[in-house]
């Protein structure tokens, strides 16, 4: 009774799922070469060269900058949670729509995945999951620097860890989603500049309350934004209810990647 | 000579299909670079006070000016040369035409020089639009951008020429080229920086032709004649360098 309840209920479908959205993901870590190593440490150092030369180089010009509560605080503590959220942003999507597109459209590793129980659901799940693992080894090395810098306190890291574990899932799902749309390579680089705009214009590495009033409210419908005021509100410890907003935007944005993927890729590769 | 300019007329009819993709990488994000740090972070560089009479817009562009010329020669080395070699053979084909080495290299690299000059006035133009532009000397900065183009491309090209996997060039951006653009002093004075990164500074072209283009466009800034000789001497060792480790490795791989 146990067992067949285990096994066909509602409950023993979601554990098959898991466990097939989980072997996706070890598929990934089973096709891991020496180079991709050297990649992806390559990218652990990029934001620490950021935060040095902006957020310690600049901030000598510019010394204190305002917190949305009005407290003031150095420009390097005030850059880093933008580093933070960026490299989550930058890893989550690299994973999710350069490498996912690669594997989908050429060389057609999904076909080979659905001829197996696993369902396009369970892989665009899988997938994420892998991203967001690169990114939760990025995340934790930047927030344990940033303690050892004075940048944040460690129980407020410890805080923040969980969060950026979110921006890192929110990203992923949306670059999933934004894959199935993407006709070429050439795409990427319109992606690319999208991305770079967002990393300039997103209270990243000035206050948005200094923005001209249009690009401030274009500027707070965009998800780095959201990212940023999340970590930048738990990382200098100035809680706020409106950061649970942020979160809000973050879940949402993430289900709706992650649905948008499912479906398409079903009605793409399940013909 | 005649048979230099007919390679670079290769490039030329090649680039009339693809410059509008080039517009982006080496004009629109320098633009939204300069917008961002320029007028985002400047506003609260300027209230502090600590650069002087400077504007940091005014400060940031000679540099973002000369940054951009490394990423458009990095660019335009990296990948571009290899597949030449790899993949779809363009230098094979010219080798069996009558044309020598140094016409192949020579040409190769007088598009790059022209896609930076290029790129160096259209950005000069927009920045002077901007009111960032405060000399005559200003000028002189497509020159100096071209010298430093070819102090980055040159290397990069030799490079390029004795590699057979594309993947040496994001670990060359990642642990070089984005560095170099970080810490030359482009966003703000290297004195900032601890003494042992100071010399790795001094070591980049990028910073001797940031020294350069912030004299050419700021007003009152006076760099002696000595250093400006010194920098421009330097700029001309790494492309020299760079042109006859090329040059060798070009040979030794089209050798016949």
């Amino acid at each position: 009774m146990l067992v067949t309840a285990f096994g066909t209920g509602p409950q023993g479908r979601l554990d098959a799922s898991v466990r097939r959205s989980g072997a996706v993901t070890r598929r990934n870590l089973a096709a891991l070469r020496s180079a991709y190593w050297l990649v992806v440490i390559s990218g652990l150092v990029e934001p620490f060269l950021y935060l040095f030369s902006i957020g310690i180089g600049v901030g000598k010009l510019v010394g204190t900058l305002p917190l949305p509560d009005g407290r003031q605080v150095p420009y390097a503590a005030f850059v880093a949670p933008s580093m933070l959220a960026s490299s989550a942003m930058f890893g989550a999507l690299s994973e999710s729509t350069f490498n996912f597109f690669g594997k989908m459209k050429f060389m057609r590793l999904y076909d080979g995945v659905l001829a197996t129980p696993v369902r396009p659901m369970e892989i665009a799940f899988g997938e994420l999951l892998w991203a967001m693992a690169r990114g939760a080894i990025y995340s934790a090395a930047f927030l344990i620097v940033m303690v050892l810098l004075g940048l944040t306190r460690p129980g407020w890291a410890l805080a923040a860890y969980p969060a950026t574990l979110l921006v890192g899932f929110a990203f992923g799902g949306l670059g999933m989603g934004l894959s199935t749309y993407m006709r070429s390579w050439q795409d990427f680089d319109l992606m690319g500049t999208a991305q770079l705009a967002l990393f300039l214009f997103s209270g990243t590495f000035a206050p948005v309350s200094s923005y001209p009033f249009a690009l401030r409210l274009l500027v707070e419908a965009t998800p780095l934004y959201h990212a940023v005021e999340l970590l930048r509100g738990l990382t200098t410890g100035s809680l706020h209810p409106v950061l649970l907003g942020h979160a809000a935007y973050l879940v949402v944005m993430a289900g709706v990647g992650l649905i948008v993927a499912g479906r398409r890729m079903a009605r793409q590769l399940l013909k | 000579m005649r048979r230099l300019l007919s390679v670079l007329e290769f490039y030329l009819v090649g680039y009339r299909r693809t410059w509008r993709g080039s517009v982006f990488g080496s004009f629109l994000l320098p633009v939204l670079y300069v917008v961002g740090f320029g007028f985002g972070v400047g506003h609260f560089v300027d209230l502090g006070g600590r650069l002087g009479p400077v504007r940091y817009l005014d400060y940031l562009v000679p540099g973002i000016l000369a940054a951009t010329a490394v990423q458009v020669a990095f660019g335009e080395s990296a990948w571009p040369v290899l597949s030449r070699f790899l993949w779809i053979r363009t230098y094979h084909a010219m080798v069996a035409a009558p044309l020598r080495i140094i016409d192949i290299l020579g040409g190769s690299l007088l598009f790059v020089l022209l896609r930076l000059v290029l790129t160096t006035v259209v950005f000069l133009l927009v920045t002077t639009a901007f009111g960032a532009v405060h000399s005559a000397w200003a000028l002189a900065v497509p020159v100096v951008c071209a010298l430093l183009g070819l102090a980055i491309a040159a290397p990069v090209y030799a490079l390029s020429a004795q590699v057979d996997t594309d993947s040496y060039f994001p670990l060359l951006g990642r642990f070089v080229i984005i560095p170099m653009g970080l810490f030359s002093g482009v966003y703000f004075p290297i004195a900032a920086l601890p003494r042992a990164v100071r010399w790795l500074a001094y070591a980049s072209p990028l910073w001797h032709a940031v020294d350069l283009c912030r004299a050419a466009t700021l007003r009152g800034v006076d760099l002696p004649w000595p250093t400006v000789l010194g920098h421009l001497a330097y700029l001309g060792a790494w492309a020299g360098l760079g042109f006859w480790l090329a040059m060798r490795a070009f040979q030794r791989r089209l050798a016949i």
